[in-house]
């Protein structure tokens, strides 16, 4: 018998008829479509016990509360908690990405030391001791004012362990991370002699005039802006925009009005330099509670009569009376500003303008306009008993100079660290303590920052995640996420009512990371004497719930205490009035545009930074689910795209979607040009939050940051970061 | 050019005369051989290599368990408050009765040293478990609808030794979802849980949401 071609076959065709006889082909081809749908590597939530965990949003200063849907020990999603007096069941784009931080690779995931040059896992032991000794030299020198610590907050109790800390040790240079909230405080305890925060009463305002403010792009606390902005509209309430660029909030604001950027404050002395000539102010708050009124109208003068600021800032002189006879005629007006999210506080003089103006349409500390929220003081602890050096080191200036001689009334200069660390030979601070801040990619002209950090002989981080100043720091203690730590946060980014949410653990901790709190606790004990003595508590836990004392029930039960039947401080001035004037603010310099620094020869346009929902430009970093929401307006592939007005381009001679050349005075960079009407002409737009060094893979590398192409601008009054722009050139690439 | 016609013919209808190529018998022969490898290779390698046989962890006894529990499968198969399905119970459950082994057996004194001492929690392998992308309500079935386990789950609660659990080596899942029979021919309900045993039981309730374009019944509760 010989086996040939055709037996061969028709072996085959028998199989073929065979196998189509058996379930052979139907069962394989059902496993394989499921195989298909149920691809193995497609994370799948385990299946368990649903719970969920009320806690409190920690990565802005938004305050919102949110419920953390958990499987089993898995947080699986983040939406905001019903019923909170803040966001009551939003949540935003952020926020509900929150689950990226715990379980994202920017993680760091337990102490580390950089020995040449390259991080190395160090037990926590040694990290406190390590760092202790320094500490223990630095005192020893007679030196513990050059121990500064940067943070994000000066609220809640961590951060009052941080300053505790600090005045015991012997240093006054606790530095809060700038934001607007620095010019509202100031400009509240100017003219109402109150130390408190400013909030919006928006839902009861009927008419909103923002002076470029992102109230759609991140302003205050996002998720309670857009719903009480959109209830507002709704209702019949009008906003309007003042702003150099088409926004997402110009967009959908009822009206636009471009203005020249940087003239704000010019625009809002113009407003009241009408609403004061036409007598267009509510005359009884005015006449019953406001003082100074005709330092006002000298200060608001003919230099800001309409043809005047319509000058300065192209808004046509009869718009400009229009707005203001629009403002004071509604019913209840409310003006806001800080350009975009308000994270950099600007000058105090365009907070002072706009501030008056509510002033004078009696929207101070009434329903619909900016109440005066008292600071927290729930945190009253015994005074802590100093030794010599810390005495002698707590009655040196502080290193910003604010508070000094300079800027009387400022509490709080990150931006100045960089000049004054280039300015002496030797760094004056040794040794620098950040925690949940980035100046390595906040601070403008970032290079400029980087190198005065590069000064400081040693850079301790608490970051939990591997952040620009995280990946140049000498050391990292990595703290919990948000998600696994306890916290008290009183105040809600520009909510009208004092409150306090707890933030909670939702998991335990994933990585071998240890609360800054606890952190602090240890080191006090590790340097001894009368720094160990300030610090009775056994841990952070212990020091919280013996801090919130009665309210630790309450916040654990609801997550968060609200003061439900708050009314607004009386005005504490002298006058015991809203003074628009007096002797503090006689001194500070009177008000004047600042320009966007560099040469307009060399630099003939002018790059103007803008906040975007969906992308963090502060200390947190934007987590993947962010960066793929970004438009691709914005980001394509690894370049970013900038706006230009098509008249510019057109003079350029530059295409939409070339790759152009953008030069600053301080650096330049690759960019895509995207043309677009939005933007007024001259200007160049670019997105805060890219450009990241460090981070993760997925927003490294990504963009340029813009801070490295700004140059600072100090507000001579306050030292306040006052930069809104910077000259710049854009060539064919 | 006549070549090929000559072979062809040659090939087609005049086998009996090549018999000196050898060819004609033998192509038949080739192609019942064909035909019934192919149906042992579907019958019966197939279903063998598709699935991996794994041992549960521990011999659970659930005719011992039943007898000593008050409210039969809830006892341990329990409703959360939420109303959704805990599944296989979790190690917490049994230390309420096993904190200690309460007898000599010796699967249950394994158990309280490898488990309950170590506070691991046991790894069972779930017979019924659907892929990630199904949706069930065990509320809806048993609360709403008033089943009783055993109509999907059949008799398991009077068994006294776990079966070993075939893994399908290309889903993943338990062979009990396509059910024993490689055919899939099934004489109970709980035989099969696939989409289909699904359908069956919708149709036969009379359940709304019936899909126009399959004229099947049922389709639109799940899938809307």
């Amino acid at each position: 018998m010989k086996i040939d071609r055709r037996s061969f076959l028709s072996f085959v065709i028998g199989g073929a008829a065979g196998t189509a006889l058996t379930p052979l082909p139907w069962k394989l081809t059902d496993d394989i479509s499921i195989w298909t749908q149920n691809w193995p590597w497609t994370p799948v939530p385990p299946k368990g016990e649903i719970t969920y965990v009320s806690s409190t949003c920690t990565l802005c200063p938004g305050g919102c509360g949110i419920s953390v849907r958990k499987v089993e020990d898995r947080v699986v999603k983040i939406e905001g908690l019903k019923g909170h007096p803040v966001n009551d069941g939003s949540v935003c784009i952020l926020g509900a990405a929150g689950t990226q931080f715990l379980y994202g690779p920017m993680r760091v995931t337990g102490p580390m030391k950089k020995v040449n040059g390259a991080w190395q896992e160090i037990s926590w032991k040694q990290a406190v001791e390590e760092v202790a000794v320094k500490l223990t030299e630095l005192r020893g020198k007679g030196q513990p004012q050059s121990l500064a610590w940067v943070s994000d907050t000066d609220r809640g109790t961590t951060a009052e362990l941080c300053k505790r800390f600090l005045t015991v040790y012997g240093s006054p240079n606790f530095v809060r991370a700038a934001s607007i909230q620095d010019a509202y405080e100031t400009a509240l305890y100017l003219t109402q002699g109150n130390r408190a925060m400013a909030g919006f009463d928006l839902a009861r305002a009927t008419y909103v005039l923002s002076f470029g403010s992102g109230l759609l792009e991140g302003w205050g606390s996002a998720p309670f802006i857009f719903k009480t902005k959109n209830r507002m509209q709704k209702s019949g309430g009008k906003v309007d925009q003042i702003e150099s660029r088409l926004s997402k909030t110009a967009a959908k604001a009822d009206r636009w009005i471009p203005l020249a950027p940087g003239t704000e404050g010019a625009l809002a002395l113009g407003l009241v330099h009408v609403i004061l000539k036409e007598g267009l102010y509510r005359k009884e708050f005015v006449g019953e509670h406001c003082a100074g009124l005709e330092g006002l109208k000298k200060a608001a003068g003919a230099a800001y009569a309409p043809e005047a600021v319509a000058k300065t800032t192209g808004v046509e002189a009869n718009t400009i009376v229009e707005l203001a006879r629009t403002f004071a005629g509604a019913a209840k007006p409310l003006a806001v500003n800080g350009r975009g999210k308000g994270q950099l506080p600007g000058s105090l003089q365009e907070t002072l303008a706009v501030h008056y103006l509510n002033a004078l349409v009696g929207a101070v500390n009434q329903p619909g306009g900016v109440v005066a929220v008292p600071e927290p003081d729930y945190i009253d602890w015994p005074e802590p008993e100093m030794d010599a050096v810390a005495s002698k080191g707590m009655q040196q200036p502080r290193l910003d100079g604010a508070g000094g001689k300079s800027f009387p009334q400022t509490r709080y200069l990150a931006n100045r660290l960089p000049e004054v660390i280039h300015a002496a030979a030797t760094s004056p601070v040794q040794v620098l303590f950040v925690s949940s801040s980035n100046p390595a990619y906040t601070l403008l002209d970032t290079q400029n920052a980087e190198k005065a950090l590069q000064k400081i002989p040693l850079i301790v981080s608490f970051s939990p995640f591997m952040d620009e100043t995280a990946a140049m720091a000498h050391y990292i203690l990595p703290n919990h996420t948000y998600l696994e730590r306890f916290e008290d946060v009183p105040a809600a980014a520009g909510f009208p009512k004092p409150i306090l949410g707890l933030t909670r653990p939702v998991v335990a901790p994933l990585f071998d990371t240890k609360h800054t709190g606890d952190v602090v606790l240890e080191l006090a004990k590790a340097l001894g004497g009368t720094v160990a003595a300030a610090f009775a508590w056994e841990s952070f836990a212990a020091c919280l719930q013996e801090t919130l004392g009665s309210m630790w029930q309450t916040l654990k039960k609801d997550g968060y205490w609200v003061d439900t039947a708050f009314a607004p401080p009386a005005f504490e001035t002298a006058s015991h009035k809203f003074e628009f004037t007096n002797a503090e603010i006689g001194k500070l310099p009177a008000y004047t545009p600042f320009r966007a620094p560099g040469d307009a020869q060399s630099f003939p346009l002018t790059l103007v930074p803008f906040d975007s929902m969906r992308l963090t430009g502060g200390w947190v970093g934007s987590p993947p689910f962010l960066v793929k929401a970004v438009e691709d307006t914005i980001l394509k592939k690894d370049l970013v795209l900038v706006e230009v007005n098509p008249a510019t381009a057109r003079e350029l001679g530059i295409a939409d979607g070339a790759t152009a050349l953008l030069s600053t005075p301080t650096g330049s960079a690759i960019v895509k040009v995207n043309l677009w009407e939005g933007i007024m002409p001259g200007l160049i737009g670019m997105v805060r939050g890219l450009g990241h060094t460090a981070w993760d893979r997925f927003l490294a590398g990504k963009g340029v940051n813009v801070n490295r192409l700004m140059k600072p601008v100090e507000d001579p009054g306050t030292g306040f970061e006052a930069a809104w722009g910077v000259r710049a050139k854009l060539t064919k690439a | 050019m006549e070549e090929p016609k000559v072979n062809r013919i040659l090939s087609g209808s005049e086998q009996g005369e090549k018999k000196e190529d050898g060819a004609g018998g033998p192509i038949i022969l080739f192609f019942i051989l064909g035909l019934i490898a192919s149906l042992l290779v579907g019958w019966v390698a197939f279903p063998t290599l598709l699935y991996s046989q794994k041992k549960q962890p521990i011999d659970f006894n659930h005719a011992l368990h039943n007898g000593l529990v008050d409210n039969g499968c809830e006892s341990c198969h329990f409703f959360r408050e939420d109303g959704s399905y805990a599944g296989a119970p979790k190690l917490a459950q049994c230390i309420e009765c096993h904190e200690e082994a309460n007898s000599e057996d010796p699967e249950e004194i394994r158990f309280v040293e490898e488990y309950v001492k170590k506070e691991r929690e046991v790894p069972w392998l779930v017979y019924s478990r659907q892929p990630p992308c199904v949706f069930f309500s065990h509320a809806a079935h048993v609360k709403a609808g008033g089943m009783d386990c055993v109509t999907c789950h059949g008799h398991i609660g009077e068994s006294e030794t776990l079966k070993v659990y075939e893994e399908n080596r290309i889903t993943g899942i338990s062979r009990d979802i396509w059910g024993r029979n490689i055919a899939g021919i099934k004489r109970n309900s709980w035989d099969r849980m696939k989409m289909d045993d699904c359908a069956d039981c919708h149709a036969e309730a009379r359940m709304s949401g019936g899909s126009v374009q399959t004229q099947r019944d049922g389709c639109l509760v799940c899938h809307h």
